[in-house]
């Protein structure tokens, strides 16, 4: 803990640490535009024919002219044209039957050892690497299980066939899961799963997770959902007995909220439904809804129902407070929410009632949990009128975040009392250059500045 | 278009001459003329390796996309699939079959499976009853390929994945084969480095297969020196980092794929004097992007703040050189100028597309949202607040920002930390998962199990001290001079570049208390040359080490190691090979599940 302590003070008295600065902004822009500028003097010079003589033709596209992905487009549309030329179909006089049947290269003829298959056939595609010893070996002699899966690796005819003890089978899932090679594995577990009974082979698994991994990993692709369930439903029945056992209480909480939520919305989905059908419900007549809120996410729903259902009692399960209250939603997110959801509506009392908190003696004050900066940013994107953004501009605490706000936003009155208060003639005479002639904006500014009460401080 | 493989200090272009070879033996293994249908996936890594003239001399007719339903029809002998051994397009395949028969042609047909054929695929064609209408079935492995003069990607998106969250060690079995197939052709690399539990078993594979081909010897002198072999879970934290180089901006805003990338077109529209603007393009202007391009190669490693720079004294150059012409005035100054005009033309149009593209990227680092950002990162990786929960990551999941920004910052904030303390860890969690959805416990458990997101269980966090043994904030980067590989992120030094820094000097032995820090095992290997193969190395001749990244590397990562290879007195040069080129986002992405639902 100790540790740490000089970093944090080396951080917070160095003014060394910094963020990406762009040193010198003007400068970096306009080394840009100088070299856009120069491209372009020299474009004028150069006309046209100026990509003809280049290194590589590119296409608009991008890619080089002759590129394979470019010319996969480029001759399937050549196709598409001699197909229309040849308008008729083309029949086809030679026997259909040439025989094919001499590739044979077939998963069984694999695992069973026919010499169907030629070596030259399975020939590696890599730069010739030196053979190994061990090739000059007989075929058909007795391959051990280690022995069958280096031959395999490297591609070569092998017979599992021959394997028919339960041991042997397991060593040679084994050495498979050790070459680390998952198309070797899954050969195996294919000659596993035809010979051995399911309960064997699941009881197997369950102590080879990497095996078993790639089992399920097959069947999926494979689409073999029967078996897939039966193994999953296995698991499941094992996780089950394992619930009791101390697992993570948060990880259980978020699946059960998951639960609850979905059965919220199928009932908020039915209501909300048929009152829109009905036509009876204003809002819903005035703002349509876009979408179902089945499978939305947690905050989508509370955003929809601040929406849509905002006044109702906390009894209800519509309501936002109770959902707020249901799922435990941070105040924070509650807040950003609402706000969102009715600064849509341009419900903007209802935002009043929102940040207003009552003390003990009664009086009022606006509070917030995130800072009224972003109340301001979700305020504006939500084109609130300046009177609105005025009132929560003027809660922003720090001077200086406060002035840029409201100069953004056009708060005049905002940026008036503000250089008032901090007694700046200066800035407020700058400002008067900014605000409209004759305006109410200007008059007051001038009655400031003539004012013999105020003490300026330049 | 391959020369720029050559220029570098280790001649990847004899790779690509091997790849080339192979694909010409395969093709002229199919007499006659063919048809290829391509797998849409395979076109980009395969345009690193050969062109359509290629395929054109070896009696390619006709290309097409892999599509369900019929061939389009192309009178040739035979149709070759190019595809990934994957169920779903053996399917589209049977179909495509199937029609073809149906029209009574008598084409051949082949599959050509890449990298790997599989036993899947075949019986799934088997069981779809076309296996036998294929006269070849072959693989054409191509595990490394050259991406550019320094540079070998294997273009395994799902490699992190497989090893870390599934335990799938398929792609280090290829990274294994990958590495014979290097030394086959440059040489046994006498020395072999690693850090991490997937680094230990590409090594053990390695050396097993070494002993499997024991009879015959490698006759080739070596040209690597070392292997350095770096699991990417040694290193969580870079690729978590918004990387600021030019190529690393290009990357993280736009994405690279297979060395293009596509930008949105306005900045690209050329106005033609007199030419109404009416056919303003609006698909995406794609540029292709290596060292073969001068202006590129010289600015992509630099750190965006001094790309401007670079770009307006490069325009002053390229004036001036035109301006010679009005200096042109016997005969055969002005034939001078003339032939050079070719050369001049493509580096003013290269100027100015890597104009357009640094105004794009302006616009977005100067904006307010890429500075907090950045800020925020920064003060994690300075080890700042990085046990409370963040303002802005909070006020960032209310905005409902993008699921992936969020996740990476809460990856970073509980690397910088070793795990978040379980109040801080549970908010997150909480927040996360009732904001995007809680189909997304999936992913967060993805990332605790990859360790990328975690709870504290110590109470000691080590951070700080591997941050300040391996000098990983440096508080003077310099961006525009740099004297450090800490420019690259604008003051942090990556983890993964300072320990290979290390490794070339002083030595690992120097670090021994932070490797222990980090996760897996640290060991060193040699492999018998034989004799005679020893190299007599020249006084102040540098060293070659190739980095190889099991799980992805960062263009920032690059550009660190390229520094270090140019700085003067490092006496080593790298060259770098990686499972897949990565960005904080491609990567948390992988680890995703049901990416798709993500909330835009």
């Amino acid at each position: 803990m100790m540790k740490n302590k000089p970093d944090e003070e080396d951080y917070w008295n160095s003014s060394k640490f910094k963020a990406f600065t762009f040193d010198d902004e003007d400068d970096e822009f306009s080394r840009l535009k100088e070299s856009k500028q120069a491209v372009n003097s020299i474009r004028s010079l150069v006309e046209e024919e100026d990509d003809e003589d280049e290194v590589e033709k590119v296409s608009w596209s991008g890619e080089p002219v002759g590129s394979i992905s470019w010319s996969v487009r480029e001759t399937a549309a050549s196709n598409q044209k001699t197909q229309r030329e040849h308008a008729f179909p083309k029949i086809n006089a030679s026997s259909p039957s040439v025989s094919r049947s001499h590739s044979g290269y077939s998963l069984s003829s694999l695992f069973k050892g026919e010499s169907a298959l030629s070596e030259s056939s399975v020939k590696l595609y890599a730069p010739e690497l030196r053979k190994p010893k061990s090739e000059s070996k007989d075929y058909i002699s007795d391959w051990s299980p280690e022995e069958t899966i280096h031959r395999m690796q490297q591609g070569k005819v092998v017979s599992l066939e021959r394997f028919r003890s339960l041991q042997d089978k397991l060593l040679l899932l084994d050495f498979s899961v050790r070459a680390h090679d998952g198309n070797i594995i899954t050969a195996v577990l294919i000659h596993l799963k035809r010979t051995l009974s399911k309960e064997v082979l699941f009881r197997e698994l369950e102590s080879r997770q990497t095996a078993l991994r790639h089992f399920i990993h097959y069947l999926t692709e494979i689409r073999d959902h029967r078996l897939l369930l039966e193994l999953l439903s296995k698991r499941r029945d094992f996780l089950k007995s394992c619930l009791n056992l101390p697992f993570s209480p948060e990880e259980s909480a978020h699946v059960q909220d998951h639960y609850t939520l979905l059965e919220r919305q199928i009932i908020i989905e039915a209501t909300d439904r048929l009152a829109e059908h009905a036509g009876k419900v204003e809002i819903f007549q005035k703002f349509p809804r876009r979408a179902s809120i089945l499978n939305m996410p947690l905050i989508t729903t509370l955003y929809y129902c601040c929406f849509y259902h905002y006044n109702e009692p906390e009894g209800t399960y519509s309501s936002p407070l109770n959902i707020r209250h249901t799922f435990r939603i941070s105040e924070k997110q509650y807040f950003v929410t609402v706000l969102a959801a009715r600064a849509k509506l341009k419900a903007w009392s209802d935002l009043d009632a929102l940040f207003t908190s009552r003390n003990w003696l009664g009086f009022t004050k606006k509070k917030s949990p995130l800072s009224f900066h972003r109340v301001v940013d979700i305020l504006q994107k939500n084109s609130a009128p300046t009177q609105v953004l005025q009132e929560y501009v003027g809660l922003v605490d720090d001077a200086d975040l406060r002035i840029g706000l409201a100069q953004k936003h056009k708060c005049h009155d905002i940026v008036i009392n503000t250089y008032r208060d901090l007694k700046d003639r200066q800035l407020l005479l700058g400002y008067r250059g900014k605000v409209e002639r004759g305006s109410a904006e200007e008059r007051k500014i001038n009655d400031l500045l003539d004012s013999p009460h105020i003490r300026w401080k330049n | 278009m391959a020369a720029h493989l050559s220029y570098g200090r280790v001649n990847l272009n004899i790779l690509r001459e091997a790849a080339r070879k192979e694909l010409r033996e395969f093709l002229d293994k199919c007499a006659g003329s063919k048809a290829i249908v391509w797998d849409e996936y395979l076109t980009g890594p395969f345009g690193l390796i050969a062109q359509y003239s290629l395929l054109k001399e070896h009696e390619v007719e006709k290309m097409f996309t892999l599509k369900s339903g019929r061939l389009p029809s192309a009178d040739v002998k035979n149709i070759i699939f190019f595809v990934r051994p994957r169920l779903e397009l053996m399917d589209i395949i049977a179909e495509n079959v199937f029609s073809e028969d149906k029209r009574h042609s008598s084409v051949d047909f082949h599959i050509l499976f890449v990298p790997r054929r599989s036993m899947l695929c075949e019986q799934r064609l088997k069981e779809q009853g076309v296996l036998s209408s294929f006269i070849n079935i072959d693989e054409y492995i191509l595990d490394l390929i050259p991406y550019d003069g320094d540079l070998l990607s294997m273009e395994y998106e799902s490699a992190f994945r497989e090893c870390y969250l599934e335990n799938d060690q398929t792609s280090l079995y290829h990274t294994a084969k990958g590495l014979m197939t290097l030394q086959a052709l440059y040489g046994t690399i006498p020395q072999i480095y690693g850090k991490g539990e997937c680094a230990r078993h590409v090594a053990n594979m390695m050396l097993r297969m070494k002993r499997e081909f024991a009879g015959s010897q490698n006759q080739i002198l070596p040209v690597f020196d070392t292997l350095l072999l770096l699991d990417r879970n040694v290193d969580l934290l870079t690729p978590l980092a918004t990387q600021l180089t030019y190529e690393g901006l290009i990357d993280e805003i736009y994405g690279i794929n297979n060395g293009y990338v596509k930008l949105p077109p306005e900045k690209f529209a050329q106005k033609k004097q007199g030419e109404a603007s009416k056919d303003l393009p609006t698909e995406p202007k794609k540029l292709q992007l290596n060292s073969a391009e001068e202006l590129y190669a010289e600015i992509r490693d630099k750190n965006f703040n001094a790309v401007g720079a670079a770009l307006s004294k490069k325009a002053k150059i390229i004036s001036a050189a035109f301006e010679e012409r009005h200096n042109a005035k016997t005969v055969g100054e002005i034939k001078q100028f003339v032939s050079q005009l070719p050369h001049m033309q493509a580096a003013r149009s290269s100027l100015a597309n890597h104009t357009s593209v640094a105004e794009l990227i302006k616009d977005i680092t100067t904006s307010e949202a890429f500075f907090d950002n950045l800020t925020v990162e920064q003060e994690f990786m300075t080890g700042v607040d990085t046990d409370k929960v963040n303002t802005y990551i909070e006020d960032s999941i209310s905005q409902k920002d993008p699921l992936i920004k969020i996740l990476r910052l809460v990856c970073m904030q509980s690397v910088c930390n070793n795990g978040l303390r379980q109040k801080v860890f549970d908010f997150y969690k909480r927040e996360i998962l009732q904001t995007y959805g809680y189909e997304h416990i999936l992913t967060l458990n993805n990332l605790e199990k990859a360790g990328l997101l975690k709870p504290q269980i110590s109470s000691r966090n080590n951070y700080p001290t591997i941050r300040k043994t391996l000098k990983l904030w440096m508080e003077d980067a310099n961006e525009q001079n740099p004297n450090d590989i800490s420019y690259v992120y604008s003051g942090y030094a990556p983890l993964s570049i300072r320990l290979t820094q290390v490794l070339a000097r002083p030595g690992w032995r120097s670090i021994e208390e932070v490797l222990k820090m980090l996760p897996g095992p640290h060991f060193e290997e040699r492999q018998q040359l034989p004799a005679g193969l020893h190299k007599k190395r020249q006084q102040g001749e540098n060293r070659t080490t190739l980095v190889f990244f099991l799980g992805g590397v960062t263009y920032a990562e690059i550009a660190a190691l390229r520094f270090l290879s140019q700085m003067e007195d490092s006496g080593m040069e790298y060259i770098i090979a990686t499972t897949k080129l990565i960005n904080g986002t491609t990567w948390i992405k992988s680890l995703m599940d049901r990416p798709e639902s993500q909330a835009p």
